[in-house]
């Protein structure tokens, strides 16, 4: 993992690291995979948020996508899971410490197939975490089969067409109250981490869909996930700008054309408004948008629904604000008096 | 209404010596019918006689209108297994009444509702009959709670009938219904009105009686689940994640109750105990290694369709060395099979769950107290070897209602195991070790140290998890050498388990050359067995296994007896194929006993196998 060379971020953060300490081992996937420059920009948006390293749990399931939490942070924690089921360890990890800054990273595979289950039910709890999917349409460990996210139609290198429709991860995701639902291209590093940092602001799950080209099962022209197809269909509904909780709001911004959103921990997300009228908060809007963009096999990218104000699941589930798992040993065992009550009510 | 004054007039059995203490009552209902709280105040009055009793409830699966049955036994001797056949047989339940009458010991009492004419079915049997239909109009005037109360005459009808103290009887009704005096004073009503109807229109000929003893002074009446449930909670577990089966719910039901009221922090008012209801098995178990991993104590319940869908995870949990305890609540499979009967089916399959090469260590209670404390062993052994453990109890064991002695408390240190916490941790086992490596085997014993997301800031404290190939370091690799290394490792992990599981219990008996082999809820039924083949001159030894791997214990134990008979309540003898593989030549020496139709076992079979055996 090497530093972004064209970034203009000063070369230490709040937390004093430099950007190549949030970096991960050696990438093992192909040449050119989009996998690897979504990397880059989660290194980037972990390092320009100031997290702190250790505090990172990097988990995934598996695939080609799930492999690249290896790739970075190397100083937090990582879990590469079973197939489809990283939503479960997620959810078990930050149940008894949400003192943890959850990072997932998940493929089409792996989130819209194999683990679409656990998926929904992550959703539907609100667990804290960001959850990024490399979509690319394929398998690509297991050499090119087409995903439940491949769009009617596209074809695979063998000429094989795909009959089924593609599940639109976005608009399940809004469907099932996700507060957070982004989608972006590997192609648009800009969009991307600041996609990426707004996320980590978020509190709950935050949804980063993140169209991938897979440079050696579908990257050829009758492909709808290829980088030709993606650069030349590419329509943001917004200019996305991210100002950190810690930065003063010195610009103001003209309501008409730009919208602000605030964040749990104080961060503020700018759009600046490419469709007319649309607005991101509205949720009726935000599910109409991802129909008409399927219909019409639309790339839409941008922050396509956010609730900044939804309750994650340790709130629902009335946990206090302690971590469980740093509770001393003391504080977990009943006394005595406790499990003689318990006998005397049974003689 | 004192018994002294009932006692004058019951008249003493005619022509049979009365049989005290020392029987069996079968009540037969339909599901639903609110059967259950007359039943636990018959079973309880009893207990509170002195008498030592069990209750066993065989339902079906559903919620309303099929047939289900209550049995309660009563021992003098402290016999608390299934007893094959009936002393008392109450029948409330016009669907299966005339097949429950053929199904009675001969001499059996059967006490019936008057209308469904029973009494012409057998001769050899003493027929009660009680017009319950015209007694509930009489004594309960509420429409709707005419149902549930219906159950309650036949409570007075029986204590009349056998001797029940009606003093008993109160103490038991108000304990039921905690004391909420609406629900006693119209259930007291009943049940006094069954006695009195009993006392003046029946004229007893059966030899049942039950008489004050002091045998059951101190004890408590439960059932395994909840002592499970208290034991994962004494235990201190921090994560449940579950997902509803049958019989396993009841234990995470009861879990949830007592952390609500023992888990509560006093400071914050917050739990220190976090539940998730999962969406399925697979994710139940994910979400338990999500929370181990993360340094909780966690655990799921389930049973045996349950453990089938964990497999996956057991074996990512296994390789990537993840604490979990799982309670396997085992019932008939498979698939849906008889989920509300009994079995001992998941053994071997949970011994090797998983994909590729897997062990794993199973802890086999054989009472309620061991549900308790083997709940608190598994956790410090899922601790300690940073690996899933099973707890497996049965239906018969986790449904039903049990006579023991209060649970001890225990007060030893948890047994957290390798883990290094703090800075000032890491930095000692560094300048120990040079270096931290989540795999490396630094101690001899196979047992790796490992650190915990998110406690220490330092590079050196970090690892990545995973169920690939990885080697010392956590860093994948496909090496040979690198997994052959780990393989050999994880063995002698489970090597060093051995010393930690809880040993057998070996009874041995004076020049005996029968050794019997038994293991979980069968215990009660194989010690009633050895008291009756003792007395018939046939002593013998006894092993009950109390975990896997096998200890040295059970070798030595087949050695030194001539043949070893081992009971299992499955069709394949699934623990006498585990023993054959263990045992080498002495295999030889191993008979297989097997009990499969899904009701508890009872001593009559084990009796019969051994007999059936020893005359070959």
């Amino acid at each position: 993992m090497s530093s972004n060379p064209e970034t203009k971020t000063p070369p230490s953060n709040r937390v004093g690291l430099t950007v190549k300490e949030y970096g991960g081992s050696k990438s093992t996937l192909c040449v050119g995979c989009g996998h690897d420059v979504i990397t880059r920009q989660i290194t980037q948006a972990l390092y320009e948020m100031s997290i702190p390293p250790h505090k990172v749990a990097k988990l995934s399931g598996i695939g080609c996508s799930s492999k690249t939490t290896a790739y970075f942070a190397d100083r937090g924690h990582g879990f590469n899971a079973v197939h489809g089921r990283m939503p479960a360890v997620a959810t078990g990890a930050m149940m008894v410490n949400p003192s943890l800054v959850a990072v997932g990273v998940s493929g089409d595979g792996d989130t819209a197939s194999i683990g679409a289950g656990q998926f929904v039910h992550l959703l539907r709890r609100n667990v804290p975490m960001v959850y990024i999917v490399e979509n690319n349409g394929v398998y690509g460990l297991t050499k090119g089969q087409f995903s439940a996210t491949a769009d009617a139609g596209s074809r695979l290198k063998t000429g094989a067409v795909n009959d089924l429709p593609a599940i639109d991860l976005c608009a399940m995701a809004i469907e099932l109250g996700c507060g957070y639902v982004a989608r972006s291209f590997s192609g648009d590093m800009k969009q991307l981490v600041a996609l990426l940092k707004g996320a980590l602001a978020h509190r709950g799950t935050a949804l980063v869909d993140v169209i991938s080209p897979c440079v050696t099962f579908n990257n050829h022209d009758s492909s709808t996930k290829s980088y030709k197809w993606a650069k030349d269909h590419e329509i943001p509904i917004h200019e996305i700008g991210f100002i950190p909780y810690y930065e003063e709001i010195a610009v103001e911004y003209d309501p008409g054309t730009t919208q602000d959103v605030a964040l749990h921990d104080g961060s503020h997300i700018r759009l600046r408004k490419l469709r007319e009228d649309y607005d991101p908060t509205n949720k009726g809007q935000a599910l109409a948008l991802c129909q008409e963009a399927q219909e019409k096999t639309e790339f839409l990218t941008g922050l396509i629904y956010v609730e900044p104000r939804k309750k994650d699941f340790l709130e629902l589930s009335g946990a206090g604000a302690a971590p469980i798992v740093e509770m001393a040993d003391a504080k977990l065992r009943p006394p005595k008096s406790a499990l003689d009550e318990i006998m005397a009510a049974l003689k | 209404m004192s018994t002294a004054v009932l006692d004058e007039k019951r008249p003493e059995t005619t022509g049979r010596a009365p049989v005290i203490n020392d029987f069996s009552i079968h009540v037969a209902t339909a599901n639903g019918s609110g059967s259950q709280s007359s039943n636990n105040i018959l079973m309880r009055s009893i207990f509170q006689m002195g008498i030592p009793v069990s209750g066993k409830n065989l339902f079906p699966s559903n919620i309303q209108g099929l047939p289900t049955w209550f049995t309660i036994r009563a021992s003098k001797e402290g016999f608390i297994a299934r007893r094959r056949d009936v002393g008392v047989l109450i029948c409330m339940n016009p669907e299966t009444a005339h097949e429950d009458v053929k199904t009675v010991a001969p001499g059996a009492a059967v006490i019936y509702e008057e209308s469904l004419k029973l009494d012409t079915l057998r001769q050899d049997v003493v027929f009660y009959p009680v017009p319950f239909q015209k007694l509930v109009l009489e004594l309960v005037h509420d429409g709707k709670l005419r149902r549930l109360a219906i159950n309650m005459i036949y409570v007075g009808v029986a204590a009349w009938l056998l001797g029940v103290d009606m003093a008993e009887v109160e103490k038991a009704v108000a304990k039921q219904f905690k004391s909420k005096a609406t629900a006693v004073e119209i259930n007291m009503k009943a049940i006094r009105g069954g006695l009195e109807w009993a006392e003046k229109n029946l004229t007893k000929r059966d030899p049942f009686r039950l008489e004050r003893m002091n045998k059951t002074a101190g004890k408590i009446i439960i059932e395994g689940n909840a002592a499970s449930a208290i034991g994962c909670m004494m235990a201190g577990v921090q994560f449940l994640a579950w997902y509803p089966i049958t019989p396993s719910s009841s234990l995470a039901e009861a879990l949830i109750d007592y952390a609500g009221k023992y888990r509560v922090d006093p400071e914050t008012g917050k739990s220190t105990f976090s539940v998730v209801q999962a969406e399925d098995e697979l994710a139940a178990l994910g979400m338990v290694l999500g929370a181990g991993w993360a340094g909780a104590r966690a655990m799921t319940t389930t049973s045996g369709p349950g453990i089938s869908l964990m497999s996956e995870f057991t074996g990512l949990g296994y390789y990537a060395e993840v604490p979990a305890v799982i309670v396997d609540v085992q019932r008939v499979g498979p698939s849906t099979g008889l989920p509300t009967r009994t079995m001992q089916g998941d053994i071997m399959s949970t011994y090797n769950l998983s994909h590729g090469d897997a062990r794993h260590i199973l802890l086999i209670p054989g009472s309620v107290e061991e549900c308790y404390t083997m709940a608190m062993d598994s956790f410090d052994l899922a601790e300690r070897f940073q690996t899933p453990v099973f707890l497996m109890t049965d239906l018969d064991l986790g449904m039903n209602n049990w006579m023991a002695d209060p649970f001890p408390f225990r007060d030893r240190p948890l047994d957290r195991g390798k883990v290094l916490k703090t800075k000032e941790e890491l930095d000692a086992h560094v300048a120990k070790f040079r270096e931290f490596a989540r795999y490396r085997d630094v101690d001899g014993d196979g047992i790796p140290w490992r650190t915990l997301p998110g406690f220490i800031d330092n590079p050196a404290a970090t690892y990545f998890t995973r169920g690939s190939g990885h080697n010392e370091r956590a860093q994948y690799t496909e090496r040979p050498d690198d997994y052959k290394n780990n393989m050999d490792r994880l063995a002698r992990k489970l090597e060093t388990a051995k010393k930690f599981v809880p040993r057998p219990v070996v009874s041995k008996a004076e020049g005996a050359k029968v050794g019997i082999i038994a293991y979980g809820s069968s215990d009660f039924a194989v010690e009633e067995a050895r008291v009756i083949l003792g007395r018939k001159g046939l002593p013998t030894g006894y092993l009950r296994l109390r975990a896997l791997p096998f200890t040295p214990e059970t070798a030595a134990f087949v050695a030194a007896h001539d043949r070893v008979y081992v009971i299992d309540q499955n069709r394949d003898g699934q623990m006498y194929d585990l023993l054959r593989l263990e045992l080498g030549a002495d295999a030889l020496k191993l008979r297989s006993i097997r009990h499969y139709d899904g009701f508890p076992l009872d001593a009559e079979t084990v009796l019969e196998g051994i007999e059936a055996g020893e005359k070959r």
